[in-house]
C-alpha cells in the first residue's frame, strides 16, 4: 500500500466533473420518476390494440402524443418507462438499505470484536461469495412466484456482501486509532463505541459501497425481469420492457434500445456518483 | 506452508458443506413439493403415493443426508421434466459452459491486461482517463442487453454471425464476447491499480536505477508483482463467469448448464436445479481454494494465516 503522502494529487476537476454529470443523471431520472406519470396526459397501463408499436416521434411514422411510441400492446412508451424508472430507483434504494444493515452489522461486528467472531463472519461472507447469485435469485423468484416484495428481499439478502468486506476492513483500520482508546479509557460503553465512534468514521466508505449495490441490484432486477422471474407483468420494469420488445426487436429496434438505453444511463449516473464520492472522500484505497 | 493447505481446506470443506444446505433448502421453499410435483389435478392419494415415492414423508434432516450420500457419488436422481438422470442431463451440458466461461475469461484478459498495463504507465493523462472511462461503460451496459444489440447489429444488419444456437464455433463469438464484457471493467481497474502500486515501489526505482530499459522495467520487473491479484481474481472471475452464463446462455439460446437451469426453474424440476446450484457453488468454491493456492506460490508473504 502506498503512503498518502506519496499519493499525486488527483486533479480534483476532472473527478468533480463525473460526480456532476452523474449527480445530473441521477437527478433528472429521480424526477421523472416521481413526476412523470403524475404529470402525462398517457397512461402506462392503458393498451390499445390499433396503436400497436408506432415508433418515436422524430421517426416516420412517428405521433407527437406518443413522443416515445407505443409498446406491443398499444402502451404508451414514455408513460411506461417512466413508471418503470421507480421500481428501478425503488429496487435500488430497498436494496441497498436492507443489505447496507447486514453486511454493516456483519462487518463491523468482525472487525472491531476480531478472534472467533471475525472467524464466523469471514466464514458467513466466504459462503455468501459461493453462493451463484443470479442462479439462486431466479430459483427463489421462480420457487415463490414473482412479486416486488420478493425481489426486494431476495436481492437483499444476497449482496450484502461487498457492504461487509468494507465494513470490516475500515473497521478493522478505524479500531486502533487513538479517538478509539481515548474513547474507551472514558468509560464509554462498548455500544456507544460501535454507534458513536466506529460507524459515523466508515460512514463515506459505506456510502460509496451504497451506490456500487443500488447499481448492481438495479442491473441484477432487469435481468430477473428479462429472464421473466423478477418483477411480474403488466408493472414496467425495464428488463420485463427488453423482455417485451424481444419479440419485437429485429423489425423495430427501437423497441429494446429505448428501456435499455435508460437502464445503461441510471447505471452509469449511480457510478459515476459512487466514484466521484469515492475521490472526493479519498477513499480510493479501500474498494 | 503444510499447515496452510490444511486450514484452507478444511475451511473450503465447511463451506461447501453450508452452501449445499442452503441450496438444499431453497429448494423445500415452495412448502409442499409433493403437492407441486403432483400438478393440479392430483388427488389427496396420488400427492400421498408420491410424497413416499420420492422420499419426502421422511424428516428433512435425513432426506438431506441421502441426498448428499448420493450426490457425492454423481447421483442426483432423475429429472421430473426431462425423464433422464440428472448427471447425464447436466454432463452432456457442462462442456458448453466450461469453453464458453473460458473463452470468455481469456478474451477477458486479452483486453484488460494491456489496457490496464496502458492506463498505469500513462497514470493521470487522457490514456489514463479513458481507459476508466471505457470500464465505468463497461460496467453499466447490461449484459443481455449487450447480447440483443450485437445480435442486431452483427447477425441481422451486417450478417456477420449466427444469431443463435451451437451449431459451430462462429456461435460461440458472440457470447464469448458479451461474457468476457462482463469481466472486463473490474480485470481493468485491477491491473491498473496493481500496476501503479508495482511502478511505485522500490524495487522499480531500483531497477530505473540500475538502468534498464523501460521494457525491461516494465514488463519484466513491474508486470510480475502485478500480475499476483490479478491471477487470483480471475480464477474468481471464471466462477462468476459460470454462474451469468446463465444470463447468456438464455439470450442466445447456448443449450449449456446455465440454459438447463433456467428451463428447470420454470417448470419447478427442483432435482435440476439443486444440482446446478451444488455444482456451480463447488466449481466456486474449488476455484478460489485454487485461487489461494496460486497466490502463496506467487508470494511468500501471503503463506502465513
Amino acid at each position: 500500500m502506498k503512503s498518502p503522502a506519496l499519493d499525486v494529487p488527483r486533479s480534483g476537476q476532472t473527478s468533480n466533473v463525473g460526480l456532476l454529470v452523474g449527480l445530473a443523471i441521477v437527478g433528472i431520472i429521480a424526477a421523472v420518476a416521481m413526476l412523470g406519470p403524475a404529470l402525462m396526459a398517457q397512461d402506462a397501463f392503458t393498451q390499445d390494440l390499433n396503436q400497436r408499436l408506432i415508433p418515436p416521434a422524430w421517426m416516420e411514422g412517428g405521433r407527437p402524443e406518443h413522443w416515445l411510441g407505443t409498446d406491443g400492446l398499444g402502451r404508451d412508451y414514455l408513460a411506461r418507462l417512466a413508471y418503470g424508472a421507480r421500481i428501478s430507483l425503488l429496487i435500488g434504494l430497498i436494496t441497498a438499505v436492507i443489505s447496507g444493515v447486514i453486511g454493516t452489522t456483519l462487518g463491523v461486528l468482525g472487525g472491531f470484536f476480531g478472534g472467533r467472531i471475525d472467524d464466523a463472519v469471514l466464514f458467513v461472507i466466504t459462503c455468501r461469495l459461493s453462493i451463484p447469485v443470479v442462479l439462486v435469485a431466479l430459483a427463489v423468484v421462480g420457487l415463490l412466484g414473482s412479486s416486488l416484495p420478493l425481489v426486494f428481499l431476495t436481492l437483499s439478502l444476497l449482496l450484502w456482501d461487498r457492504f461487509a468486506v468494507v465494513a470490516r476492513a475500515s473497521t478493522m483500520q478505524v479500531r486502533t486509532l487513538d479517538y478509539l482508546s481515548a474513547a474507551r479509557c472514558a468509560g464509554c460503553s462498548t455500544f456507544h463505541l460501535l454507534f458513536r465512534e466506529v460507524l459515523p468514521n466508515i460512514g463515506p466508505h459505506l456510502a460509496v459501497v451504497a451506490t456500487l449495490e443500488m447499481a448492481l441490484a438495479i442491473l441484477l432486477e432487469s435481468t430477473l425481469s428479462f429472464l421473466g422471474l423478477g418483477v411480474p407483468p403488466p408493472l414496467p420494469s425495464w428488463g420485463l420492457m427488453i423482455a417485451e420488445g424481444k419479440d419485437y426487436m429485429f423489425f423495430y429496434a427501437w423497441v429494446i434500445l429505448i428501456p435499455g438505453a435508460a437502464l445503461f444511463l441510471l447505471v452509469l449516473g449511480i457510478n459515476l456518483v459512487g466514484d466521484g464520492l469515492r475521490n472526493l472522500l479519498g477513499t480510493e484505497r479501500l474498494r | 506452508m503444510i499447515v496452510f493447505l490444511v486450514r484452507r481446506c478444511i475451511v473450503a470443506g465447511l463451506v461447501a458443506v453450508t452452501v449445499i444446505a442452503l441450496a438444499f433448502m431453497l429448494t423445500r421453499l415452495s412448502g409442499d413439493l409433493a403437492i407441486s410435483i403432483a400438478g393440479a389435478n392430483a388427488t389427496q392419494a396420488d400427492v400421498e403415493v408420491i410424497r413416499k415415492a420420492y422420499g419426502l414423508d421422511r424428516p428433512l434432516l435425513v432426506q438431506f443426508l441421502s441426498w448428499i450420500d448420493r450426490a457425492l457419488v454423481g447421483d442426483f436422481g432423475e429429472s421430473f421434466f426431462f425423464k433422464e438422470r440428472v448427471s447425464d442431463l447436466i454432463a452432456k451440458r457442462l462442456p458448453i459452459t466450461v469453453g464458453l466461461g473460458l473463452c470468455g475469461l481469456g478474451l477477458a484478459l486479452l483486453v484488460s491486461i494491456p489496457l490496464g498495463m496502458l492506463a498505469a504507465i500513462k497514470e493521470n493523462t487522457w490514456v489514463d482517463r479513458g481507459v476508466t472511462v471505457f470500464s465505468m461503460i463497461g460496467q453499466a451496459v447490461p449484459s443481455f442487453w449487450f447480447g440483443l444489440i450485437l445480435m442486431i447489429g452483427l447477425g441481422l444488419h451486417l450478417g456477420l454471425l449466427p444469431i443463435s444456437g451451437t451449431g459451430t464455433w462462429q456461435h460461440f463469438v458472440m457470447p464469448s464476447v458479451v461474457l468476457a464484457f462482463t469481466g472486463i471493467p473490474a480485470l481493468t481497474r485491477l491491473t491498473r491499480s496493481g500496476m501503479i502500486e508495482a511502478i511505485a515501489s522500490d524495487y522499480i526505482r531500483t531497477a530505473r536505477a540500475k538502468g534498464l530499459s523501460r521494457l525491461s522495467v516494465i514488463g519484466k520487473h513491474a508486470l510480475r508483482n502485478a500480475a499476483i491479484p490479478v491471477v487470483s481474481i480471475a480464477a474468481v472471475q471464471l466462477g462468476f463467469m459460470l454462474g451469468g452464463s446463465i444470463v447468456i446462455e438464455t439470450v442466445f439460446a447456448l443449450h449449456g448448464v446455465g440454459y438447463l437451469a433456467w428451463e428447470s426453474i420454470g417448470k419447478n424440476d427442483f432435482p435440476v436445479v439443486q444440482a446446478v446450484v451444488f455444482l456451480l457453488a463447488l466449481i466456486y468454491i474449488g476455484l478460489t481454494l485454487l485461487a489461494d493456492l496460486l497466490n502463496a506460490l506467487l508470494d511468500p508473504r501471503l503463506r502465513v494465516a
